[in-house]
């Protein structure tokens, strides 16, 4: 149990990874899909922010009195990644968008079912 | 397109020139504080897209014409990676802030300054491009 | 002093080219832009090669922060090749893309197109000088959704859904990829590759190492398509425009075997995945069952352009199959086949995209006794398909010939015998499209057919070309491949 709480971050990011995968692959709504893969892609980023806090730790700056910091490189790394799940989402999203036009639906098999006729 | 709501209308250009100030101010900030292009991007385009909800797509692309934000999209990439260049042509490496500087401390504050001008111009003009295609979408 | 920034500026070049070309909103304009930044690109790369066959391995550090806090670029006779190929195929296809693209999209989209492709060498050429496993992440993703903008724009709504799908799969693989270079970081503090090397053997046993290699393992394995984790790429592949499926067949998935050639060899160290742990057993299963049941459905499709996919999907599994054999023949072969099958895939999709241009679509039947309106066009693909086949002369033969070695060497005499023999595989699919073409009589509606314009034709006969020659002359590719190899492995 005392394991468990320790690791509470962790099990965060474990869980909403697998939440996050599950929606990608088992729901066939295209708009769903996307918000699986932000759930997923926002577990990464609890990923790397996580290791980098220090119990007791402050920004890094030098400062009298603090010897102890917490590594600010994790952060800048997701702030990037998180452009990128930004990005990747508003591509997502258009497509959708140019998909409900083409097709006239937003679901994956009735998609599908339609390829067919073009 | 909000017509008869005179509230909104009202303290939207109220709003819109302090919303502004504060980007301007988030953005210099970040050299001391919290804040940065990313989040004063972010703020600039909400003025925008807040004037484009209130009073309509076709008022928005009359303070921001659709061309000059496609156009500032890539001039925000432009001046980023030109500093890198500039670093380049002042005999340092690519992306090298040291020599834009005969203080090589200095020479990082202003490197990073621009390249945050760039964050700034790219970032809330993408906001605006992003809002102007879904909205625009369907006409 | 330009020589010393020449890594930098393989990837700056395009970077920076993107935004103007974005900026010059005439089709025309943007495709003159991008041909010539595009052509500057192999000459970079070649004096890349150059500097690295003479001097070794080349370190450029970017803003001239030294390593491991600051990015790298680190450059070796392996990602040097690399550089070569995708550099070399990107320019290949500019001068094919006009014409092609004035037929399959508007004039107002042709600009984007331009801009996409642009940035898409940015994210494929920075994939491949970077040292910053990181780095190696937002590259990735800059190439990856620029290409599903270059998917996205083919002719029919089906190319959306590709894009879809290859944006949902992508996405997984590239996170998949960051989570596994997270656990490293955790376990090592350290994103530089070349550092990542020093420091993992001291906490090598230790489990968030293995979870970390099995999500790199999984997420580049989606990124190049291994079996099974392939079903993204056909649609991805059939439906794009047909220059934008030369250009990503001949290099994106090229670039993901590179970063695990990277992370095998350099990082983990050959003796570790591939032999301490279970991986070569399961990884040479899959090579074969890439090579045959890809084979196979290849044969079985209608869809010129879908099957010259899932043939790729097969040649992947060769050069998978010479990572698994881990061993110089095989990892030279890998290496050797890695830049062969770009050039062939990259020649008979541009054939495949020229009769297109003529007939819309390209299916097996549409093609009946076309060889006598485009006889160019089709003795181009027959030579093609010979170096599919891998008959010597060509480039096919020599990636195979140090497959086959390699599995003799092992003593693995079954699977030198697999190799040979499923060349036959290659052999029925590419006749069936020889057979159609030159035996079938023409039905009436192909009257009209006749060959492509000649800036295409020569693009598709240049890479044919490379095809024989460099099948004629290995000194050049399996000399320079061999020394990548050794490269890798570490032996001198």
């Amino acid at each position: 149990m005392a394991g468990a709480v320790a690791h509470f971050g962790n099990w965060v990011t474990v869980i909403l990874m697998v939440i996050g995968l599950y929606v990608v692959l088992a729901r066939g709504n295209l708009i769903k899909k996307l918000i699986g893969l932000s759930i997923f892609q926002t577990s990464v980023y609890l990923l790397y922010v996580g290791p980098g806090k220090i119990l007791g730790g402050t920004p890094p700056i030098i400062a009298e009195g603090f010897t102890v910091y917490a590594n600010p490189l994790p952060h800048v790394l997701i702030l990037t990644a998180i452009v990128v799940g930004v990005a990747t989402l508003a591509l997502g999203l258009a497509l959708v968008v140019r998909i409900h036009e083409a097709y006239g639906t937003i679901e994956e098999d009735e998609v599908l079912g339609r390829e067919g006729d073009s | 397109m909000m017509h008869r709501e005179t509230i909104p209308r009202v303290v939207t250009k109220l709003l819109f020139p302090f919303i502004l100030l504060f980007a301007l101010y988030v953005q210099f900030h970040g050299e001391l504080g919290a804040g940065g292009g990313f989040q004063a991007g972010v703020i600039a385009a909400a003025a925008v897209i807040l004037y484009g909800i209130i009073f309509g797509l076709s008022a928005a692309h009359r303070i921001a014409p659709p061309w000059l934000v496609e156009m500032l999209v890539p001039l925000g990439v432009l001046i980023y990676a030109g500093v890198g260049v500039v670093g380049l042509l002042l005999g340092g490496n690519y992306l090298d802030y040291f020599v834009l500087d005969p203080d090589p401390v200095h020479g990082q504050e202003r490197g990073i300054f621009w390249v945050e001008i760039g964050v700034l111009v790219t970032v809330s003009s993408t906001m605006i491009a992003i809002y102007y295609a879904f909205a625009g979408r369907g006409r | 002093m330009i020589a010393t920034h020449l890594p930098a500026l393989q990837v700056v070049i395009p970077l920076l080219a993107a935004p103007i070309c974005a900026m010059l909103r005439r089709g025309s304009h943007a495709w003159a832009w991008a041909t010539v930044v595009s052509w500057t690109m192999p000459v970079i790369a070649v004096a890349i090669l150059l500097q690295v066959l003479e001097g070794g391995t080349i370190s450029y550090w970017i803003g001239s922060w030294e390593p491991p806090w600051g990015i790298e670029y680190r450059i070796d006779t392996a990602n040097a090749f690399v550089l070569v190929l995708v550099s070399a195929i990107g320019a290949v296809v500019m001068p094919y893309a006009r014409a092609s693209l004035e037929r399959e999209m508007p004039a107002d989209r042709q600009v984007w197109y331009y801009t996409m492709y642009l940035l898409c060498l940015t994210g494929l050429l920075g994939m491949a000088a970077t040292g910053d496993a990181f780095n190696v992440f937002v590259f990735m993703e800059i190439a990856s959704l620029s290409s599903y903008v270059l998917i996205a724009l083919g002719r029919d709504r089906r190319a959306l859904v590709a894009a879809y799908q290859y944006l949902i799969v992508g996405t997984i693989g590239a996170t998949f990829y960051v989570i596994g270079v997270g656990f490293l970081y955790v376990m090592t503090g350290t994103l530089n590759i070349a550092d990542l090397a020093e420091r993992l053997p001291l906490v090598e046993n230790q489990r968030p190492v293995f979870v970390g290699l099995a999500f790199l393992t999984v997420g580049l394995s989606l990124k190049l398509a291994l079996f099974p984790l392939h079903f993204w790429l056909p649609g991805a592949y059939a439906h794009a425009p047909s220059v934008a499926t030369a250009f990503l067949a001949a290099s994106a998935t090229k670039v993901a075997i590179y970063l695990m050639l990277r992370f095998f060899f350099t990082v983990f160290g050959a003796s570790y995945p591939l032999a301490d742990l279970a991986i070569p057993a399961l990884w040479i299963a899959l090579s074969l069952a890439a090579i045959v049941l890809a084979s196979i459905t290849a044969i079985y499709e209608n869809d010129v352009k879908r099957m010259l996919a899932f043939s790729s999907v097969a040649q992947i599994g060769y050069i998978t199959l010479g990572i698994g054999l881990n061993s110089e023949a095989g990892l030279t072969g890998s290496i050797v086949h890695l830049f062969n099958h770009g050039l062939m895939k990259g020649a008979l999709f541009l054939l495949v995209g020229g009769i297109a241009y003529s007939t819309g679509a390209v299916t097996v039947d549409r093609i009946a006794g076309l060889a006598r309106r485009m006889p160019l066009t089709f003795a181009g693909l027959v030579i093609g398909g010979m170096s599919m086949v891998g008959v010597p002369g060509t480039v096919g033969f020599v990636s195979k010939w140090y497959l086959v070695l390699a599995a003799v060497e092992r003593g693995w005499w079954w699977l030198a015998v697999l190799i040979v023999a499923s060349s036959v595989l290659a052999l029925v699919y590419m006749g069936r499209l020889v057979e159609a073409a030159y035996f079938r009589p023409a039905p009436a509606s192909s009257a009209g057919d006749q060959e492509m314009p000649l800036s295409m034709l020569v693009p598709a006969w240049v890479l044919v070309g490379a095809c024989v020659y460099f099948g004629l002359d290995t000194g050049l590719t399996a000399e320079v491949a061999a020394q990548a190899a050794r490269g890798l492995l570490g032996t001198p």
